[in-house]
């Protein structure tokens, strides 16, 4: 191992290459650090704050956090692990978030990293927010209520599909994701089923419709492996497919 | 004002759309405009915007969801916010909200049924020296008092134009209290850009005209200029003035040395941090200073551009900002050719539209970029790729005043007043309760308990230093001094008397940052409401101690995860009052060590409500 190329990851020297931010070389190497916000595919975004780490002694996000030769991080430990815990919560109670009843259920990843993170309520009173549903589409269904604003179908839409379907509006805890329409509705949009924004929301916000239990419970990606198996194996696969 | 509709919206739109290219930096002054013409921006206006620049409408309409002085329904004929900082409230500011509404027959966030005014609450509006305040159609009034609202419901009533309305109503004083070396004596335009070009040449050129002594083919004298005045700013060891206190002469050099294109100098006007009022009077009385200082930031790094990005709430000094930017193009200060050296320099207005989170660097060059104000990735900084991706100087305008002065008069002249790590003056904002609220300026250094002297505020329970975001100080700490080495801050000096209720503050400041939260990160976004629900918990008699545990526990978090310094600071009030006023929350607290948020009898409201019964069985 090439020492002037790699960092400590709770003790654990990781290799990394030029440019790679610590969330991509951890990740690399194996060791999965939690996020929401963040796709290994897309740029990153910063904004769930869930793969705040600590590096030399100060947080910062993983996830666009360079690495940089000798650096001592901190991932995986109680303190990370409880605030980790504390920002899924706020993630539950600012929206609706009704696992049982929602078709995304062992596919979401909010849900996933709830149990990896041993989530057993949500502790705060929830916001119970109302927020509109926008269900006009004949492919798809937009609950606002269910969105974490991690932005990717933002992203993608706008930096993959290239037609900027969605944007956010107003600020704070009212944010929100709105539509490009005349309308402002989505069966005025240029969203299809071929977009890569269509299958991109990692929560239950934007689902397409008449896909209900076609996967039946207990045979979701989360119900087989827990997200940080799941999510360190999808990561190689990404590498190897982008690096032969 | 009529209200708006289709065809009006058109023909207004017009000239605007006309004054501007179809650059998409250009939405949010577009917008900002609209707004001032309609009173609001509506969607056929959103339309024509959007197929102006090319945007998509959801992207305009993220903007206009963003900026709390846009709105997407019409405000009325009239539109009026009062400031609602602490020292507003401390000057009555609930009571007047009141009093307004009830003459006007308006509900307070409503526009009244016949489209002729609203009443609405606003951060703070910069005038917390001569407050009440608000702004009325976007121009600051000060001093108001009830018998300044009956004239105000009486010009309403007669529908008499606000630009008809008394003057006094509008005056806006400096009150400059006290001033030191920095603010002494006039400051004589061109002085400042013509000694940065000349510096570092032997004393006999000084006597040659510029145009002679400078070659802009050859550059060497001008480029000497340039090196030796940056060589004066690392001298001076300026410091931001903008509260982080980021060497200035770093920054510069950085920017000077990163390749790429263009190079931007943005000046930081935005002071959103409410109890600041020091641009207010820096850019009415030293707006030469501040230009010049840009002017020779734009000489040393080598830009072209510089943008002075300034708060909503000036709006009323900006026919003020073009006549000074105007007459400095016509004296050869500004312009393509200054003071005939060749060298090209002017310098924008970009109008922020109520954000305080503008006022963070990366934040404010997306609004330049007239972009939803949000913070960039930490990385890269805005020094290497700022606006349109391009090296760039942020500095607040305290900062280019000073290096305009240190341009002049060297880094030594600077350095040799103030601490050894805090070089120079400092002008603080005082307000809250003293006798004479207003600007002063002091070499770093000096006591909290000298400014409470000189400002008549001695009797003083606390005093929350750097605004919100900063440092509440007691009784017991009126020793310690302003300066990085101590108490670091943006100039804020809000005032507390014996008589107040300090939960008050708290109550302010945290529906302050809920508020302004820009909604990016978790952290900030949910933590600053979840803080407020607490606060308002205890507010109600209903605190236990076990709130308590959980704000500072919240306050941990966000202080370490959120994306950004308002996510990160925004918890320091509570901690500072829970540390230092612990008696005043104690007093609200329910004797149990747990009460639940949810209250019962409250939940049965809505079912009441379907019901029509309000009759004692109807309630707990």
């Amino acid at each position: 191992m090439d020492h002037t190329k790699t960092f400590f990851l709770d003790g654990q020297e990781i290799p990394f290459k030029e440019g790679q931010t610590v969330f991509d070389a951890a990740m690399t190497a194996g060791v999965y650090i939690p996020h929401l916000c963040h796709n290994p595919d897309y740029e990153p975004h910063s904004s769930c704050r869930l793969c705040t780490v600590i590096v030399n002694g100060r947080p910062f996000a993983a996830c666009t956090q360079p690495a940089v030769a000798g650096q001592m991080i901190q991932n995986d430990t109680p303190e990370l692990r409880e605030m980790r815990r504390t920002l899924t919560q706020m993630l539950f109670v600012e929206g609706n978030h009704y696992c049982p009843a929602c078709e995304k259920s062992g596919h979401c990843k909010l849900q996933a990293t709830a149990y990896d993170l041993g989530l057993q309520d949500n502790h705060f009173p929830q916001f119970f927010p109302k927020r509109e549903v926008d269900a006009t589409h004949p492919d798809f269904v937009l609950d606002r209520d269910r969105c974490i604003l991690c932005g990717h179908c933002v992203r993608v839409s706008r930096d993959v599909d290239r037609k900027c379907v969605f944007a956010m509006t107003h600020r704070g805890i009212k944010t929100e994701i709105v539509v490009d329409s005349p309308t402002g509705l989505l069966k005025d949009s240029q969203l299809t089923v071929e977009d890569e924004a269509a299958n991109v929301c990692p929560v239950g916000a934007l689902m397409l419709k008449r896909k209900g239990f076609q996967v039946p419970i207990g045979e979701r990606p989360y119900d087989q492996a827990p997200i940080r198996v799941d999510s360190v194996k999808n990561f190689k696969v990404r590498e190897e497919r982008r690096h032969g | 004002m009529p209200q708006a509709t289709a065809a009006p919206v058109q023909e207004a739109l017009l000239p605007i759309l006309q004054r501007f290219d179809t650059d998409s930096q250009n939405l949010l002054q577009i917008l900002v405009e609209i707004q001032h013409a309609l009173h609001c921006v509506p969607p056929e206006a959103v339309d024509l915007v959007a197929a102006h620049l090319g945007a998509t409408r959801a992207h305009v309409r993220g903007v206009v969801g963003f900026y709390s002085f846009l709105s997407d329904h019409y405000l009325g004929d009239y539109v009026i916010h009062l400031s609602d900082n602490v020292t507003d409230r401390m000057l009555g500011n609930r009571e007047l909200a009141e009093y307004l509404c009830s003459r006007l027959g308006v509900k307070l966030g409503k526009v009244r049924a016949d489209g002729r005014a609203s009443v609405n609450f606003t951060s703070c509006t910069g005038m917390c020296d001569q407050g009440p305040a608000a702004l009325v159609n976007g121009l600051a009034v000060t001093r108001l008092s009830r018998e300044r609202i009956d004239r105000m419901v009486e010009l309403i009533t007669a529908r008499t134009p606000v630009s008809a309305w008394p003057a006094e109503f509008f005056e806006v004083e400096d009150n400059f209290r006290r001033s030191d070396v920095l603010f002494r004596r006039p400051f004589e335009p061109g002085a400042a850009i013509q000694a940065a070009m000349l510096r570092g040449g032997d004393e006999t050129l000084k006597d040659i005209q510029l145009e002679e002594a400078v070659d802009p083919a050859s550059g060497t004298l001008w480029k000497r200029g340039a090196d030796e005045t940056l060589k004066e700013l690392y001298r001076s060891d300026l410091r931001g003035r903008g509260g982080a206190g980021f060497k200035a002469a770093i920054k510069w050099e950085t920017c000077r040395d990163t390749a790429g294109g263009e190079r931007y100098v943005v000046c930081n006007a935005d002071e959103g941090e409410p109890g600041t009022f020091k641009d207010r009077v820096l850019l009415h009385t030293y707006a030469d200073m501040v230009f010049e200082g840009m002017t020779v930031c734009g000489y040393v790094v080598g830009s072209g551009l510089g943008i002075l990005y300034i708060r909503q709430e000036y709006w009323y000094l900006k026919p003020h900002l073009e006549a000074v930017l105007a007459r400095r193009r016509e004296a050869g200060l500004l312009g393509g050719n200054i003071l005939g050296t060749g060298f090209a320099f002017d310098i924008d207005l970009h109008w922020g539209a109520g954000a305080y989170i503008c006022g963070m660097e990366s934040a404010m060059i997306e609004s330049i970029e007239g972009k939803r104000g949000k913070p960039r990735k930490r990385w890269p900084l805005p020094v290497v790729a700022g606006v349109r991706k391009c090296p760039t100087v942020v500095n607040n305008v305290e900062t280019f005043a000073a290096a305009g002065m240190i341009a002049l008069k060297g880094g030594a002249w600077f350095a040799a007043h103030g601490t050894m790590h805090s070089t120079g003056t400092k002008l603080f904002c005082v307000s809250g309760d003293c006798e004479r609220p207003g600007i002063y300026e002091y070499p770093f250094g000096v006591s909290v308990r000298e400014i409470l002297r000189d400002c008549g505020g001695s009797e003083a329970q606390a005093v929350q230093v750097s605004g919100p975001s900063g440092t509440t100080i007691t009784r017991s700490e009126f020793d310690r001094v302003l300066a990085y080495e101590d108490l670091s801050s943006v100039g804020t000096m809000m005032v507390f008397g014996p008589g107040r209720d300090m939960f008050e503050v708290v109550e302010n400041f945290s529906h302050f940052f809920q508020h302004e939260s820009c909604g990016l990160c978790t952290p900030c976004r949910v933590g600053t409401s979840l803080l407020v629900n607490l606060v308002d918990k205890v507010a109600r008699g209903k605190g236990s101690p076990m709130d308590l545990d959980e704000i500072q526990k919240l306050s941990h978090i966000m202080k370490t995860t959120a994306h950004c310094g308002l996510g990160q600071t925004a918890p320091n009030h509570l901690l500072d009052s829970l540390l230092k006023f612990r008696p005043v929350w104690d007093a609200r607290m329910m004797t149990t060590e747990f009460e639940p948020a949810f209250d019962l009898d409250e939940a049965l409201e809505e079912a009441r409500q379907l019901s029509g019964r309000d009759d004692a069985g109807a309630h707990l």
